[in-house]
């Protein structure tokens, strides 16, 4: 995971294994040139993000088309990784999905008031994850048209 | 003779969950065809310009209203709107407290970098470009219905 940043589709935030590797499962399964970047917990999302840190090589300006926010993530929790992002020039354009086994209104509530572009839960079945993860593709690498800055 | 998209009182309408401001009425009987297949007519209710639109979320939904039955799950909204703007609109509605959780996701056949960055900035949910041949808009219209009313979550209040 170094360089060609410019080129990434979808940033993923995720602890879990086995959620990371179903949803870039079904990602990938769609389209196989669809470039997801895995980050395993929110100070290492944020250092991603703002080219900081392990990943200060980054380009400054990228624009995925989508974050995929987990929210109960070691170091630095998904709520607090949604504040920076959604505070800051430089990336609140970016649209954010928190997506997260939380069905909790304050949850909800809180990621909405911060800006987050759409919440959504993780169904605790298999197939119907599966299910939610190809719509959320859909909808968010086709669907849905990200700024780009020229 | 085709049903008028803008003729569905608000008071009438069962449970409003689908909000959409649009004044072109070929658009707007476009996406009627498609609620009316999902048999979702109740359900949605048409405003033709930005005054409206910000009358009726203001006025008739739950967040504002507790006696509504009106709880919209998401707000389609144009841009290019008679009296107020779709842009207005969106930054109206999201620096209201009461309105402000409601997702807008903007609908418009501008593909304008200024406009992309401005609907971002103020905090537009989606932003989502008409596409021309029918049946692509149909595809899409469906695609947008099923993500905002059943994947996408809302607090209960």
């Amino acid at each position: 995971m170094t360089g060609q940043n410019s080129t990434v589709d979808i940033i993923l935030v995720e602890d879990d294994p086995n959620d990371a590797a179903l949803i870039t499962r079904v990602f990938k399964k769609h389209n196989l040139t669809n470039k997801i970047v895995l980050l395993k917990d929110g100070a290492e999302a944020l250092e991603y993000l703002f080219a900081t840190g392990r990943y200060a090589h980054n380009p400054s300006h990228m624009s995925p088309k989508v974050v995929l926010l987990d929210l109960k993530l070691p170091k630095v929790d998904g709520i607090e990784v949604l504040k920076r992002l959604k505070a800051d020039q430089r990336t609140k354009n970016i649209p954010v999905v928190v997506l997260t086994s939380s069905s909790e209104d304050r949850d909800i509530k809180t990621a909405y008031d911060l800006g987050v572009n759409s919440y959504v839960t993780k169904p605790i079945k298999f197939d119907d994850f599966a299910q939610v993860v190809s719509q959320l593709r859909m909808y968010w690498t086709l669907i849905n048209k990200p700024y780009e800055p020229s | 003779m085709m049903d008028k998209p803008n003729q569905m009182d608000p008071v009438e309408a069962e449970n409003v969950e689908i909000v959409i401001i649009e004044d072109d009425l070929n658009d707007a009987e476009l996406i009627l065809q498609v609620f009316r297949k999902l048999n979702l007519t109740g359900q949605c209710i048409f405003l033709k310009d930005g005054a409206e639109g910000l009358d009726y979320l203001l006025t008739q939904t739950r967040y504002v209203n507790p006696a509504s039955r009106s709880t919209p799950r998401v707000v389609f909204l144009d841009l290019k709107l008679p009296s107020i703007d779709g842009i207005e609109v969106l930054r109206r509605m999201k620096a209201d407290e009461r309105i402000k959780r409601i997702p807008v996701v903007v609908w418009t056949s501008s593909t304008a970098e200024q406009d992309l960055k401005t609907a971002y900035d103020l905090g537009v949910n989606s932003y989502v470009t008409k596409p021309t041949p029918f049946d692509e808009l149909t595809n899409i219209v469906k695609e947008l219905i099923w993500y905002w009313l059943r994947v996408n979550k809302l607090p209960t209040r």
